[in-house]
């Protein structure tokens, strides 16, 4: 039976082992080897020029600007999202009171509509979801401030992305919004696996909703909560911080930097500035970013797994 | 067949070791791969260049006539019919010829790949918001001397030579250090003051020529409602439009050079003060429009031609490009800025005029010549006239303007340039130094200034701060006006 084993290996793995090399492994490689060259991007012609772009990042203000409201990206996005997803979903499967005739553990009244309501955002393009939101916060005609107008607050009539102290909250609140209904229809999904014994056996003992949650939903669902964390840090850190502050606070990222993340910045040194191995540099600056994100996020999040 | 748990070794593949195995395929993978890494980006393959053609009256910049010509424009607030128009007149005379047009607003993503490969298309028209970085194109040597095109006969007339039928500044404008020319700037923008005539009638106002008198109208302005002023706040770097000749017309254009040329203290030279000052006191008396620190381009534009503001500094571009919003009454006009008193070192009507739209031969274009050739049919009075009077534009042809009927913009703009004369300014921060005049200065200065987050004085210190930044910076490419 041995014979032919290593052919069977090599056969079997050499295709998906070699997609992965080429289009995972590889890329990485090659932006780490130009980030010590002095490539433009355009022109082929590029020299080494050893630690350069490193020394250079690491003088350069607006690179520890983007470096900070990416960590804050990280950190708050996930932290409000996750923690406005737990609520809701709980308050839709678990939250409500009995009602005559009905199961003992349900949602609110209206819980269905609110399933739909907080999905809705995610079936729109988040391209879309920033243009939107960037007309909204137009100071001079748009939804936010003429809703203030409406309802007698003219005098509060902020510039929104306009103002270097709101700016970069305004784009974190789209992208909250745009993305919390993902993750109740995600918690929602891990709440129906809770045995409903459960609830059942801390409804009999007269824990209150608040107990509940905390001592029987937040412990069973912790797996999912992780992984979302992390998913979500890294939708934060990369393309959906990229989207929304390139669409929102058009262009140059925000009064006086104020919303200038690190995806940004590496787009900006590559397709505007016409300095790809600066870019490149940014980007494995990036990478070691994402990936102490997820080691700090596996590592505090680690706790022994509750069977049931 | 044997089972593939680990334990059972003896008989077929164990799951661990499969993993195992394979994780060590991949590390001896990844070195592997790197070794031809060294040449991902060399660029092997530069096109072959069309053989020149036979040199001849018609054809003086020797245009193979069979050689195929690409040609790749900007499709911005011009359009492309423009170019279009002038591209049957190339094929007219090359009928061999085939021409490749394109438009796209994507010009870096589209070209970037293919300059980086060494095969560009023959012409270009690097423009909007994609624009390529003009500064490391003629750094890295991508990019054709136009001057055998600036040298050759018009097309109108064999005795004078191309560069002789240009408007001021276009030559120069397209040199970056020393004689050869690397663009040519096809559009001819005029910058300044954008208001509404009717509007400032209706005012019982003049064009302000000092800043008292600019106050004044401000002030009349608010009276009835109306802001002063509106800009684009998220691009302040729109302000400079009307902020810059304004500096030249107070404190002499060696202010402007000076500055241009990152010179030590440059910006701390008195006259910038005083037009800091001014236009700060704009904001403090309220005579700007509210909110608009929060408003783009568009966004100020429409405000603007709603009347809900006097004043808008911009360029020529924005009759065409606000063309739906502004009504047809409005009687579009374009002034110089007004200067603080008579003690200004240039006279009332300095403005600040200089090309658009550039246009570039690539270095390793396959057909540079054909490139070439095409911009030299687009400088025809002809091509020119279609030009002008399709988006309300002037053209780097110096004239052409006659027997056109001109839209009000256009005509104010010619008007302001007749009444500037010689004093034409060119300040060429924007395409030298582009991060630092519109992020650095831009953004994070004059907006924050404009904004009332930053005092004059403040503003000035960061401004400075900035450009010795940028003077010192080794990885930005330095320029000097000759």
């Amino acid at each position: 039976m041995q014979h032919g084993k290593y052919r069977f290996i090599v056969g079997f793995l050499a295709v998906p082992l070699g997609l992965y090399a080429l289009f995972v492994v590889w890329p990485f490689i090659q932006s780490i080897y130009y980030s010590f060259t002095d490539w433009t991007g355009l022109s082929p012609e590029f020299e080494m020029v050893g630690f350069d772009n490193y020394s250079r990042m690491l003088d350069d203000d607006i690179f520890w600007k983007s470096l900070w409201h990416s960590v804050l990206f990280a950190l708050l996005v996930p932290l409000v999202t996750l923690g406005l997803a737990l609520f809701f979903s709980f308050m839709i499967n678990v939250g409500g009171r009995k009602r005559k005739g009905g199961p003992v553990i349900t949602g609110v009244r209206g819980s269905g509509f609110y399933k739909i309501a907080y999905f809705f955002p995610q079936v729109l393009s988040i391209a879309i979801v920033a243009l939107l939101f960037q007309f909204a916060y137009n100071p001079d005609s748009g939804a936010v401030n003429s809703l203030l107008r409406g309802i007698g607050l003219g005098s509060v009539q902020p510039l929104w992305l306009g103002d270097p102290n709101l700016a970069l909250w305004c784009v974190m609140a789209v992208l909250v919004w745009s993305t919390v209904g993902f993750f109740v229809v995600l918690f929602s999904a891990g709440m129906a696996s809770i045995p409903g014994e459960l609830y059942e056996a801390a409804l009999l003992d007269g824990a209150s909703r608040f107990t509940t949650f905390f001592k029987v939903t937040l412990p069973l669902l912790w797996d999912t909560v992780q992984s979302g964390w992390v998913y979500m840090g890294i939708l934060a850190l990369g393309a959906e911080s990229f989207a929304v502050v390139q669409i929102m606070t058009v262009g140059p990222g925000g009064p006086d930097y104020s919303t200038s993340v690190m995806v940004l910045y590496v787009y900006q040194k590559a397709f505007r500035d016409g300095q790809a191995a600066y870019a490149t540099t940014i980007g494995v600056a990036l990478l070691l970013v994402t990936l102490a994100f997820a080691a700090l996020v596996m590592k505090l999040g680690r706790r022994e797994r509750l069977e049931y | 067949m044997g089972s593939t748990s680990a334990e059972n070794d003896s008989k077929g593949v164990g799951r661990r070791d499969l993993i195992k195995r394979s994780a060590a395929l991949g590390l001896i993978s990844v070195p592997t791969m790197s070794f031809l890494s060294a040449c991902a980006s060399g660029g092997g393959d530069d096109q072959e260049k069309a053989e020149a053609g036979k040199k001849s009256a018609e054809n003086p910049l020797a245009v193979n006539e069979s050689a195929k010509m690409e040609f790749v424009l900007f499709d911005g607030g011009f359009g492309k019919e423009y170019a279009e128009d002038a591209v049957k007149l190339y094929e007219k005379a090359f009928p061999k010829a085939t021409v490749k047009f394109s438009a796209t607003q994507k010009i870096q993503s589209t070209l970037q790949p293919r300059f980086n490969g060494g095969n560009p298309p023959d012409l270009v028209d690097n423009s909007g918001a994609e624009q390529m970085d003009m500064g490391v194109l003629v750094g890295k040597k991508q990019l054709t001397d136009l001057t055998p095109l600036l040298d050759a006969p018009s097309y109108d007339d064999p005795n004078k030579k191309v560069r002789d039928t240009l408007r001021p500044g276009i030559v120069e404008m397209g040199q970056f250090d020393g004689e050869p020319v690397w663009i040519l700037y096809y559009a001819y923008t005029v910058y300044g003051n954008w208001y509404s005539k009717k509007a400032l009638d209706s005012l019982d106002a003049e064009y302000p020529q000092t800043w008292d008198e600019m106050l004044a109208v401000c002030a009349k302005a608010k009276k009835k409602g109306m802001a002063g002023w509106t800009y684009a706040g998220k691009y302040p770097y729109y302000i400079p439009f009307s902020m810059s000749p304004m500096i030249a017309k107070v404190g002499g254009v060696e202010v402007l050079d000076a500055i241009d040329n990152l010179e030590p203290n440059a910006w701390k030279h008195p006259a910038v003060k005083t037009v800091f000052e001014a236009w700060y006191e704009l904001y403090k008396k309220g005579y700007v429009l509210k909110g608009t620190p929060g408003l783009d381009h568009i966004q100020s534009q429409t405000a603007w031609a709603k009347g809900d503001a006097l004043f808008l500094p911009n360029g020529s571009w924005v009759e065409n490009e606000s063309a739906k919003v502004i009504p047809a009454d409005f009687d579009l006009a374009v002034s110089a800025p007004p200067g603080i008193d008579e003690n200004d070192k240039m006279p009332f009507g300095t403005i600040w005029a200089s090309g658009g739209e550039p246009f570039i031969v690539p270095a390793k274009a396959a057909n540079g010549a054909g490139g070439m050739e095409q911009l030299r049919v687009m400088l025809s009075e002809a091509s020119s006239k279609n030009f002008t009077s399709k988006v309300k534009s002037l053209s780097a042809y110096n004239g052409g303007t006659d027997g056109i009927e001109l839209t009000p913009g256009l005509k104010a703009g010619v008007a302001a340039l007749e009444l500037a004369g010689d004093n034409v300014v060119n300040p060429r921060m924007q395409d030298w130094y582009v991060q630092l005049q519109k992020e650095k200065i831009g953004v994070s200065c004059l907006g924050e200034m404009m904004a009332g987050r930053l005092t004059p004085a403040e503003t000035i210190k960061k401004i400075q701060g900035f450009a010795d930044e940028a003077a010192k910076d080794s990885s930005i490419k330095h320029y000097k006006h000759q």
